[in-house]
């Protein structure tokens, strides 16, 4: 890998708390790696930081593969920043120009409130997946084989392909009406594609829909924006599935 | 030095868990809501133990320092999960799968333990699919599997590369369920920073409200640790950023043996280290190893070559390469065992053989040329064409290998701008996850009463060196299928007890510990940052207690380290507040339980005086560089007392292991 260095400057969203009111901040930033990732840079901007007796930044991050869905960050104007297919952690800074000037801001939703800096409330998320993102089957152990109930191949693959959602959060930030239309297709469509979620898919989308609604999240108008910036390439189809399980449920509930 | 009993059940190797079942007690229905339980961390293990537990009714109170439970390390899991189900009639057995763990821990792991793992693997695929758990299916719609390290059968389930991913989140959602039924309660960006004792149990934690800087009190009847294991105080290594020893090291410090620190496994196939702000490394999945090929030039001037960037190595004529795992060990191949992979790359780069351009020339390659080409052809016969072209077997190959790998392949490309479809991924070994842990019995009760310990945070059945896809397997049996039972048993005697007050003077003393080392980082006011003494107890434990030890450098490990602590403690600046949200402190924190356990497992490594597993003591070796095992000496699981600040004191106790069952043997995979 050939090493080469870059000069940057940073804008970043300071915010002191969720109370406070916070504001954009200028660093530079001389010899970063352009091997390393743009976590590895804020953590070198947060060691300079640290030296200079200056509070670091504050950040969500934790598996740093890209698969935790922990890390977040708008970047240039782009959740996960101006890759495709890639979480921030997996984002590398030979995506930038000496020289250049980053902009860093928190996923911007009234559903995620900031906590501090750049680091979110996504307990919104859990909620929804409490609402009904299960299958009520008990720990027991006592269930039948895995093998009893076969599963066509390519439905099992766009389970699959759903249930690789990583809960970031990235669709909700790129969409100008903040929308977790992508987030909750994700999972209803991977329960509505399995024989073992079909028996309560209709209370489920229900539920989860409500959930949704209750958090705060904005309705979908059909932008795209959210599977465009989708670290993990959801597809839209999930949602015309969860709008075509909902409005099963509605009209057939009991 | 006290006896440790392991309370292994009597009878047959086959019953001993069920007749153990049993025979233990239960706690009725009605009085289960009465009784209050913690569980540290939602891993497979957490969150399996604490939705199982909830089902159950039992009041339950789950922390992760995460944002979500979610986002648990188990996520990164990739390559799968063993079962014996003999899906693929190929021979396997529980018995098969009960050796092969026995074998590839290198005769360190105790056999009743690991034999209940092996009987409750079919049990756990089965409740996996049952909650929706999309693993890879095969066209007729059933089960596919893939083969793992150090076996010859193919019992591993899988989710593409995700298969981490897809267990934790089946986990969570049995978890989100019993939280929204309100039989669990959730603490989110909570972190636990000690352990509750009163009357010798075990009675709550102190956390730490990461987002407002409270201290808290939580009390309960047992407290479950299953916090994931301790790689990171290498600092440079496979697990999450956060991924931490201190709820494990708490209770170790509590009075809670700890067992086997010495025994690390070091992942065979990582994406070499590129740089020194680099934050971590990133695994390449052990499934590649079904179909890429390990090799380096047998030429060092090829090898200097490549180094210098005047040779690419799909340039090395085939006769040229040196495929050492298949020269040396023709009977397993790329498929040994993890600590048997990695030795072998380290003796080919130490011999001057490496092909990465960094510091220390350490990098080999993983070559999937002569996979592509063998799947691409039985694509094309499978679809007709008998005659197929190069390029359109090259196409179909590259598909079938996407399908298979794809997300490990991006993820490759992402992190090296290399892409390996077309040229061979560089690897080299990276610290990936710890067999040694809080010494627990059958139960997985640990020596303090009610602190039960499950998953990667627990020692209990890998021995030396973890086979390839049996954490998983390990993490939600754990949970799933074994604490059930055990923790109901131990609450059998906590129905009359009552709810249990933070008022006690023990809960106050605990609480008033961790404020006042929360203080003293805080005003500390040294000169350097947590990161900086992080790294650098790294570097020594890589270079020192990592793949190859021996005596002196231990003996220099020891002293190293503890200077370095006494430096840490002097010297660290902590910036910010106590009550508010502080990365920073949280780090340091964790950094300093870090000390003392790299010190301890520097001590442990010293004592143990052969070669097993993981454990490679460079004095203890054949001729042909292969571990040389002391049975007569060292069959044994060491386990560590805690006497105060100075490690150096802590005393150890001997398990003995005894094979009833298995016939212990010289680990042969030639």
């Amino acid at each position: 890998m050939a090493s080469k260095t870059i000069n940057i400057n940073l804008k970043i969203w300071r915010q002191k708390n969720a109370n406070a009111k916070g504001s954009m901040e200028t660093y530079k930033l001389d010899n970063v790696s352009t091997d390393s990732s743009f976590l590895e840079m804020l953590d070198q901007l947060n060691e300079q930081l640290v030296n200079e007796r200056k509070e670091p930044i504050a950040f969500d991050h934790d598996c740093r593969e890209g698969i935790c869905g922990m890390c977040s960050l708008y970047i240039n104007g782009e959740a996960h920043g101006p890759d495709r297919a890639v979480t921030t952690c997996q984002l590398h800074m030979r995506k930038f120009k000496d020289g250049e000037t980053i902009y860093v801001e928190p996923w911007r939703a009234k559903a995620f409130p900031v906590i501090k800096d750049l680091v979110v409330d996504r307990s919104s998320f859990d909620r929804i997946q409490q609402a009904g993102g299960f299958v009520s089957v008990n720990t027991s152990g006592n269930t039948i084989d895995a093998n009893a109930i076969p599963i066509g191949k390519a439905d099992a693959d766009k389970a699959f392909e759903a249930a690789t959602c990583i809960g970031c959060g990235a669709c909700v930030a790129s969409c100008k009406n903040a929308s977790a239309m992508l987030f909750v297709s994700a999972k209803v469509s991977q329960m509505a594609l399995l024989p073992q979620g079909k028996v309560e898919a209709k209370q489920r989308v229900l539920n989860m829909v409500k959930q949704m609604d209750e958090e705060g999240f904005g309705n979908c108008t059909n932008t795209g924006a959210c599977a465009v910036e989708c670290p993990k390439e959801i597809s839209l189809e999930n949602i015309a599935r969860m709008n075509r399980e909902y409005l099963k449920a509605m009209v057939t509930a009991e | 030095m006290s006896i440790l009993d392991s309370k292994i059940p009597e009878g047959s190797i086959a019953e001993k868990w069920t007749n153990h079942k049993n025979h233990l007690k239960l706690v009725a229905p009605n009085n289960r809501p009465k009784i209050d339980v913690i569980v540290v961390g939602t891993g497979l293990a957490g969150a399996s133990a604490a939705a199982s537990l909830g089902e159950m009714g039992y009041n339950v109170k789950a922390f992760c320092f995460q944002d979500s439970p979610r986002r648990a390390h188990s996520i990164a899991a990739q390559g799968g999960i063993n079962a014996a189900k003999n899906y693929q009639n190929d021979g396997d057995s529980i018995f098969r799968l009960f050796y092969d763990t026995i074998k590839g821990g290198d005769y360190r792991a105790r056999e009743a333990n690991v034999h209940r793992l092996a009987e409750v693997s079919g049990n756990i695929i089965d409740q996996c699919v049952a909650q929706g758990v999309p693993f890879a299916r095969e066209y007729g719609g059933l089960l596919d599997n893939r083969s793992f390290g150090g076996t010859q059968v193919q019992r591993t389930f899988y989710a593409a590369g995700q298969t981490g991913q897809q267990l934790l989140l089946g986990a969570y959602s049995a978890l989100s369920r019993q939280i929204g039924l309100g039989r669990v309660k959730m603490y989110n960006r909570h972190e636990m920073l000690d352990l509750v004792k009163v009357d010798g149990k075990a009675r709550g934690i102190i956390a730490r409200n990461l987002v407002t800087g409270e201290i808290e009190r939580h009390s309960a009847h047992a407290v479950i640790i299953a916090s994931g294991g301790y790689g990171n105080v290498y600092f440079l290594s496979t697990n999450a950023m956060g991924s931490n020893v201190t709820a494990a090291w708490k209770a170790h410090k509590r009075g809670a043996y700890f067992a086997n620190p010495c025994y690390v496994q070091i992942h065979p196939t990582c994406i070499p280290v590129h740089g020194t702000n680099q934050s971590k490394l990133t695994l390449m999945s052990e499934s590649l190893r079904n179909s890429g090929r390990i090799w380096v030039p047998k030429k060092k001037e090829d090898a200097e070559a490549i180094r210098a960037g005047q040779l690419k190595p799909t340039q090395i004529a085939e006769e040229d390469r040196d495929y050492y795992l298949e020269r040396r060990y023709p009977a397993f191949g790329n498929l040994v065992p993890r600590d048997v992979a990695s030795r072998a790359a380290k003796e080919r780069c130490d011999a001057g053989f490496g092909i990465e351009a960094n510091d220390t020339n350490e990098g080999v390659y993983l070559d999937f040329s002569s996979e592509i080409i063998a799947k691409g052809k039985q694509a094309a016969y499978a679809s007709g064409d008998h005659n197929p072209s190069d390029l359109k077997i090259m196409e179909l190959g590259k598909k079938w290998v996407e399908e298979k790998y794809g997300n490990l392949f991006q993820m490759y490309e992402k992190i090296t701008d290399e892409n390996p479809y077309e040229t061979p991924m560089k690897i080299y070994p990276a610290v990936h996850y710890t067999m040694g842990g809080v010494w627990v019995d059958y139960n997985l009760q640990s020596t303090i009463p009610g602190c039960f310990v499950a998953g990667e945070a627990n020692f209990s059945d890998h021995g030396a060196n973890r086979l390839g896809a049996s954490a998983l397997m390990q993490g939600l049996a754990d949970g799933y299928f074994v604490l059930p039972y055990t923790v109901s048993n131990y609450l059998a005697d906590e129905i009359r007890t009552g709810k249990i007050s933070t008022d006690s003077p023990e809960f106050v003393e605990a609480e008033n510990n961790v404020k006042e080392s929360i203080n003293k980082f805080l005003s500390n006011n040294g000169s350097k940052t947590v990161d900086h003494f992080h790294k650098r107890l790294g570097l020594i434990m890589w270079n020192k207690v990592g793949m190859g030890r021996n005596a002196q450098g231990l003996t220099e490990a020891i002293s190293e380290i503890a200077a370095l602590r006494e430096e840490f403690y002097k010297d660290v600046f902590v910036p910010g507040d106590a009550n508010e949200m502080n990365p920073e402190l949280e780090k340091a924190l964790r950094v300093g339980d870090f000390m003392e356990l790299g010190q301890l497992m520097a001590i442990d490594a010293l004592q143990r005086k052969e070669s097993c597993g993981g454990h490679f003591r460079e004095e203890y070796q054949d001729a042909e560089g292969e571990t040389l095992r002391d049975d007569e000496n060292f069959k044994f699981v060491g386990a560590w007392e805690y006497k105060g600040m100075d490690i150096n004191q802590s005393v150890l106790h001997k398990e003995p292991l005894n094979y009833e069952f298995i016939k212990i043997a010289a680990r042969n995979y030639k």
